[in-house]
Formats: structure tokens, sequence, C-alpha cells
């Protein structure tokens, strides 16, 4: 893993400030959604190799969620945005 | 190649020049009732109770590296049963009893020390937690002792006793457990299934599954197309790329953990001694280096190798738990991938297709269930049915709401 991650709102910051939450590709079904829909989200991980978005909180620093674009291979960093501002993008 | 004192000295007197290799380096045939992807430890013991014990003799292993490059050959050797919930224990009960027996059972000397295993509690709540999975041991009918802090002073005097965060009141111990030398069990599996007949394929790549008619006819290979009656895939933390090929979609993150080995001293620990205040574990080594591990890192990642800080973390662990070990050089360090699952159980399973089983979500315990693994998935595949202890381990259990989640943390990969 890359040891320094650029935070959008704090700058480069070590990375040990940084929960990770896990996969950020996933997207919330409905309430309504069916159980087989609900398994999946909960518990079915694509897990890829390479590439993956991933929801990370800086705990230690504006303690806001963030999505980082990063390699499961090579452990590169590529993005690091704001969690809110990634989802309005998303609906547009 | 069987061993003896006899071939010893009958080796010794000839120059040690005519050992034979362990197993045979076959070529892939063109089909096999049984196909075994993956030649770690799993893999292997699958292959080995198939052909001796379930009478499946037409069976190959396919292995991408060579045999014992996976996590068989990464791990901290440690073999326990000191599991809690009833879902779990008989199924490492029965993995502890098949290792008991295993040297004899191969021929081959694991190194099987039946040294101890300790977990520290410190606080009067993570005492009563113990005494409450000791007593869910019982009731599986697996010894515990609960030992408490001066008896423990006497057993363990070099632990720091004092601590201001976490002192150490005492510990749960399972004195049957210990730890085995890992790359002597892969070896001794691969020898053993070779005797039976079984072509173990280092080398060999499986690079997409072929199906016809909603079943699985072979694998294409890097050694080109085999097929198969039934395809078993033990591939451990890279499960969710096989799986992948036959459209399985798997409720696994793939995670590093790392591992660590010091120089050799003279000996000085005795038993496998498991820290409550985080997550640390160590024994020393025939040799004499200390093993010792923690959590995984906490990011996924399919990279062998983990970072700085957690190695940093596990180091300050182990020094808050034994003083004296901040003056012991770390010799090595190594990181392997694990199939970490959503409540941090295994899965050994069929799948929605008919003839293709599933073996995985070992997260970071596996080593000590390779016997039972490899027993329970050979009963699966030659009988189509779930052996006794593997019952909850079901793949559909999350959908059931049947999670075995022995840390209760959830549907978290990173926190089990």
């Amino acid at each position: 893993m890359a040891s320094l991650i650029t935070c959008p709102h704090c700058g480069v910051r070590p990375k040990e400030e940084f929960a990770i939450r896990g996969d950020a590709s996933l997207v919330r079904p409905a309430p309504s959604a069916s159980d087989e829909a609900w398994h999946d989200y909960v518990y079915v991980r694509a897990n890829p190799r390479g590439r993956t978005v991933e929801h990370w909180h800086h705990v230690a620093g504006c303690r806001r969620f963030l999505v980082v674009e990063r390699d499961t291979v090579t452990h590169e960093v590529y993005s690091v945005v704001d969690g809110a501002a990634a989802a309005r993008e998303a609906q547009r | 190649m069987r061993y003896s004192a006899f071939s010893i000295v009958r080796n010794a007197l000839s120059g040690n020049l005519n050992w034979k290799p362990q197993w045979r380096q076959p070529q892939p045939k063109s089909h096999y009732d049984v196909i075994i992807v993956g030649g770690g430890g799993h893999g292997l013991a699958t292959a080995y109770y198939l052909a001796k014990e379930f009478g499946v003799k037409n069976v190959a292993v396919l292995e991408k590296g060579y045999l014992g490059s996976g996590n068989v050959g990464r791990n901290t050797t440690i073999v326990r049963s000191n599991y809690m919930l009833p879902g779990n224990e008989p199924f490492y009960e029965f993995s502890m009893k098949l290792w008991e027996g295993l040297e004899q059972d191969l021929n081959y000397n694991v190194m099987l020390s039946q040294r101890g295993v300790i977990m520290l509690y410190h606080s009067d709540g993570q005492r009563d937690a113990y005494v409450r999975r000791g007593n869910a041991m019982w009731m599986e009918g697996v010894s515990a002792e609960l030992i408490e802090r001066e008896q423990l002073k006497k057993m363990i005097p070099f632990l720091n006793y004092d601590h201001a965060r976490y002192p150490i009141l005492g510990g749960l111990l399972q004195r049957r457990a210990g730890t085995a030398r890992h790359d002597a069990v892969a070896w001794g599996y691969a020898r053993g299934a070779d005797q039976h007949g079984v072509d173990i394929i280092e080398h060999c790549e499986v690079t997409g599954i072929r199906r016809e008619n909603g079943v699985v006819t072979g694998v294409e290979t890097s050694k080109g197309f085999i097929g198969c009656g039934k395809l078993a895939l033990a591939a451990a933390g890279n499960s969710s790329r096989v799986g992948e090929m036959a459209d399985l979609k798997l409720p696994l993150e793939s995670h590093v953990l790392q591992a660590f080995v010091t120089e050799g001293l003279k000996p000085c620990i005795d038993h496998v001694i498991v820290y409550g205040g985080g997550h640390f574990y160590i024994s020393q080594s025939d040799k004499g280096g200390l093993v010792f591990g923690a959590e995984i890192d906490g990011y996924s990642s399919y990279a062998q190798r983990g970072n700085l800080a957690t190695a940093e973390h596990v180091m300050e662990e182990g020094v808050s738990m034994i003083p004296g070990l901040s003056r012991v050089r770390v010799l090595r360090a190594w990181g392997g991938v694990m199939d970490m699952s959503m409540d941090g159980s295994p899965i050994i399973d069929r799948t929605s297709i008919d003839n293709l089983y599933l073996n995985c979500g070992w997260c970071y315990g596996g080593f000590k269930a390779t016997p039972a693994s490899g027993y329970c998935f050979a009963h699966l595949i030659a009988r189509n049915d779930t052996h006794p202890v593997a019952r909850a381990l079901r793949l559909d259990r999350f959908a059931r709401g049947y999670a075995v989640d022995e840390a209760g943390a959830g549907p978290q990969p990173n926190l089990h």
C-alpha cells in the first residue's frame, strides 16, 4: 500500500490515518428490493485483482468518507475524491 | 520413496546419491475423474483422502506455481481446536484428531509438536469470555484449562504481567494444540497422494473453465485443455478469480497477512502464546527462530507482501507482551493472500453448477484445518454429500441467515 494518501480536504497524509470500509462499487438496493439483491449487496464481493474503488474514512483527519481508486496488486493509488462529491457525480 | 532408519543408513553408505524424488512430475492426461485446482495444503490433502479413503484415484492436482509456494508455506504453523461456535468446533477438533495421527498415516515426519496454545486474558470481561469458550470446547469433548495468574507466572515467567494497560491475568490453555512443520505437511500429503496414483502437476495455471449444458467438462490451462468429471476449487486467495471463470459470485475478499521470523535463539518459548490485548501470536521453531504474526493489514490485496506500518504494529504488540523481544533481530518477513470470508468461517460446499465443488474462505486459519478440510472436501466430492462436521460451512449460509461469525464482526472481511 502506498504510504501517503492525498486527501482532497487535508492534503498529503500517512495512510494510517484512514480506516477502510470496503468496496465502493456496490449500489445499495431499494428497501423493497428482493432478498437476493440485498444478499448480493451485503455479502457478495467482486474482489478484483487490479483496479478497485473503496470507501475510506479519514478517521484521524477531516472524518470525511472518501472514494479511493487503487490497484490491489501494485498498491498504486490512482485517485482520492470526496465520497459525497463522487455520489453527486454518479447521479448526474 | 518410503523412509525408515534402514533407508537412512543405506543411503548414507552410498553417499546420499540415491535418494529419489518424493513425487513424480507427470504430464497431464487428457481426462481425469476429478481435477483439483490449487496444490496447496488443502488441495493436496483433498487429493490424498480422495485416493486413500474414498477410492477415487484418477485425480489431478493443478498448481500454478511450485508445490507449497502459497499459504501452506507462509503461515505461522499453529494447529489448534479452541473455537467456540458449534458450527466450527467439531470441525476443528476433527482436524486436531487427524493431526494427531497424521505422521503415522503419511509415514512422514510433519514435526507435530503438541506444546500447548495459551490465549492470554487481560481483564475480568475477557476472562469471562474465555471461561465461556473453554466451556463450549468441553461441551464438544475438547479439553481446555483456565490458567490463573499465579500458575501462569510459574509456567511462563517472562511475560509482562504488570503492563499498565493490558496486565496479564491468566490464560486459556489447550494442551493438545501446538505447531507442525508446514512445508512437511504439503510434501507429506503430496507424496502420499502420488503414491496412491494422483498426478500432481506443477507450473500449470488454470486459465478457464469449460462448461457444456450447465456442467463443467474441463479446464483450460497453460499446458492445454484437460477434461474432468468433477472439478474442485481449492485456490485460497485466488478463489474469486478462479470462481469468476465459472461465473460464481463469492462472499470473499482477498487480504494480505504478514508473518515474521527472528534469528535463531536457544529454547526460550515453550508454548504458542497468543496476546489478548491485540492479536499477536508467537512460538519458537525447532531451528530456534521465533515465528510470529498478528492481524491482516486491513486492505484488500493480491500482493504477497505487506506494509511496514503493520510490521511495526506487530512488533509493538509482541514487545508489550514479552519485553525481552525488543533485543531480538527479525530475519525475515513475508506475506500471504488470505481468502477472507464475510463471517470469518470457511466454505466447503457444492455450487450452482452440479459437478463444481468449492473450498475457500479460510481467512487466516487455514493451516490448522488442512487435514479436516481435505477430508471433508474429499467426502463431499466423492459422495456428493456434506461431511457431518462441515454441515455449518455451507456457501448459502449467508442467504439463509446462518453465518458462523466467531468474532462477531459482521460482514466486514477486514475485521475478522
